[in-house]
């Protein structure tokens, strides 16, 4: 299933606000179909470096490319070939799901007619053909995060990234959740996601968790349960989160 | 081009199912077109004068009878007791202090002439202006009565006078509607312009989901577009219902053309549209944007000539007023109302709004960021 495509860079990537480093030199790579975890405490630096490769925010040093781009002068290219979903949710509340799906599908360009087509689709595979036409304000947040990340994924992007998608919800969503993750891998999209659940860590390919905005550690997550010498991914983290000095 | 057709239906889509904005387009102009043209009268009548009479002649009553008859003042108090005409004032009953002193009528045969003291309550200078100049005309007219009866035959012997015989021009009978209808539509459609657009992206950034559109490839100038075309068309229709407005409720109907109302709101709409989206590149709550759009509303109606005179101000405030777009606009919009000037007339105005324009939309543009440092 992976490939040795390498669809995101970072070499001794930073992001310093004033005298604080919210990201301190920070080198990895993503490859092309992987389900890629990145794991820290609050306060530890992930959104900053999510919001760095999405091309919201301006690194201050070092170098990352993301889906073949330069993060520091081809950031609105990056943009045409990723999705995001951010820790906010971020649909419009006053609009309807298919409004929703039509405006996000259309700006990413795809046509009227495909819209219609990929839109009934995607609400019959959600099962929400009764809610099609609902405010997205009034529906439950496990079925937002799920309209949420649809979407994101819509116009088929190189990498997707999800800023805590499964935040507030409850097990059996984020069991389905996940489910739409695989098949967006299955369907050739990268993922990069954030988490705090570490049953979550567990189905990703390969995880890197950050301390104080450095990585401390990147493998599978059978292999860092090796080398910590414990049998779950939250007693690695533990050990790890412990040393941050940072408060949140 | 073809994203902007997405970003304008999901504008107007959400446009429509806001009540507030719907509200604040329909009902802002009839309620303020309605009560403020008729509250806001520069005429003053019914001042409350106190006159204490120390003479208690008849000159002195038929000099009270000629002030009171008037619809200037209404006698309060009429009696000896200054003490008491001063706690009047100070209670407010009382705007004015005329004193007639002793012996007035006698100095007047006798002397040929006579002292009065007049009072006015300054604290609210308008009054007080106004309320001693209307005062002292009428005196001035009870004197000329009063002379004119001593004077004997032949009347032409009278000391030379020049007589000048005024006309107002354009409002002949200094209608206060026709003056303030056209400057409160300026405003409203400044307010609609300014207000609604920042508040409107400014709510974006507090939901998020202007963040959500910032990952996208949507543009700049896109999203620019996509929020200035709908605020435009509001604030266009804002006029035409002002306009409505003032025809049924007022019967004022505009001298000049229609044609060159809309020309000017067209390009001024877009100058304060330009206000709007700076102000939501400063502010990061509705909270904020709200604050700000209060501040520069206060500067744009008092220094817009609404209320008070461009000439009246002093020289330094008048060199900040030229660089308040609304006055530009109140001048324009009452021009072409009452005195039906033409585009050619107003050139000079013109190109001042679409200066604006450029300068106001250029600032936000440049400050508005997808990317933050």
């Amino acid at each position: 299933m992976l490939s040795q495509e390498t669809v995101i860079t970072t070499h001794n990537l930073t992001k310093s606000f004033g005298d604080f480093t919210a990201v301190n030199a920070i080198t990895f790579e993503v490859k092309a179909g992987e389900i890629f975890g990145f794991l820290g405490a609050n306060g530890a630096g992930k959104t900053t470096a999510m919001r760095i490769l999405c091309g919201l925010l301006s690194p201050t040093s070092g170098e990352a490319t993301v889906a073949g781009f330069d993060v520091y002068k081809e950031n609105e290219s990056i943009k045409k070939h990723i999705g995001y979903m951010s820790q906010k949710f971020s649909l419009f509340e006053d609009l309807t799901v298919r409004e929703n799906i039509e405006f996000f599908g259309g700006i990413y360009g795809l046509s009227r007619k495909e819209l219609k087509e990929k839109g009934n689709d995607l609400i019959q595979r959600l099962g929400m053909g009764k809610e099609a036409e609902k405010l997205v304000g009034s529906l439950p947040l496990g079925w937002k995060q799920k309209i949420s990340f649809s979407t994101a994924i819509l116009h088929q992007p190189k990498i997707v990234f999800l800023d805590e998608p499964t935040g507030g919800v409850d097990p059996i969503t984020r069991r389905q959740f996940w489910d739409m993750i695989y098949e967006a891998t299955d369907s050739g999209i990268t993922v990069f996601v954030t988490t705090h659940y570490m049953d979550e860590a567990e189905y990703c390919n390969r995880v890197s968790i950050m301390v104080d905005g450095s990585i401390s550690a990147l493998d599978t997550p059978n292999n860092l349960k090796h080398q910590f010498d414990t049998d779950s991914m939250e007693g690695v983290f533990l050990k790890l989160a412990r040393q941050a000095k940072r408060g949140e | 081009m073809r994203n902007l057709s997405f970003i304008l239906q999901k504008e107007f889509r959400q446009i429509f199912r806001n009540t507030t904005i719907l509200r604040m387009m329909f009902i802002m102009p009839i309620i303020q077109l309605i009560v403020i043209p008729l509250a806001a009268d520069y005429e003053i009548k019914h001042l409350s004068i106190s006159v204490i009479d120390q003479d208690h002649s008849s000159y002195s009553r038929r000099l009270i009878s000629k002030l009171t008859s008037s619809d200037y003042f209404r006698l309060v108090q009429y009696d000896n007791d200054y003490s008491k005409a001063l706690d009047n004032v100070g209670k407010g009953k009382s705007d004015l202090i005329l004193t007639i002193p002793a012996h007035f009528e006698r100095d007047l045969i006798k002397e040929n002439s006579a002292k009065l003291a007049l009072a006015a309550d300054a604290s609210n200078n308008v009054k007080a202006g106004l309320g001693s100049s209307y005062a002292v005309q009428m005196i001035a007219d009870y004197n000329n009565d009063i002379r004119e009866e001593w004077i004997q035959l032949p009347k032409f012997v009278d000391m030379p006078q020049i007589q000048i015989t005024t006309s107002n021009w354009y409002n002949p009978h200094i209608d206060y509607h026709l003056f303030m209808v056209p400057g409160i539509l300026a405003i409203l459609v400044t307010m609609v312009g300014s207000f609604l657009a920042s508040l409107n992206i400014v709510s974006e950034k507090e939901k998020g989901t202007i963040e959500q559109i910032n990952v996208t490839p949507i543009k700049k100038y896109e999203f620019i577009l996509g929020k200035l075309i709908p605020f435009w068309i509001l604030g266009m229709i804002t006029i035409t219902i002002g306009m409505i407005v003032a025809f049924v409720i007022f019967k004022i109907i505009p001298i000049g053309s229609y044609l060159t109302i809309y020309g000017f709101s067209a390009i001024y709409l877009l100058a304060v549209l330009g206000i709007g989206l700076l102000i939501s590149t400063f502010s990061d709550s509705q909270q904020q944007a709200t604050l700000f759009a209060f501040f520069f509303m206060m500067i744009f109606v008092l220094m817009s000539g609404l209320y008070t005179p461009i000439e009246s101000m002093p020289d330094w405030a008048r060199y900040i007023a030229n660089f308040n777009p609304p006055m530009y606009f109140v001048k324009v919009i009452r021009a072409v109302f009452i005195k039906g000037s033409s585009f050619s007339d107003l050139l000079p105005d013109f190109l001042k709004i679409i200066g604006f324009a450029i300068f106001f939309n250029g600032l936000a543009i440049f400050n508005y960021r997808k990317r933050s440092a």
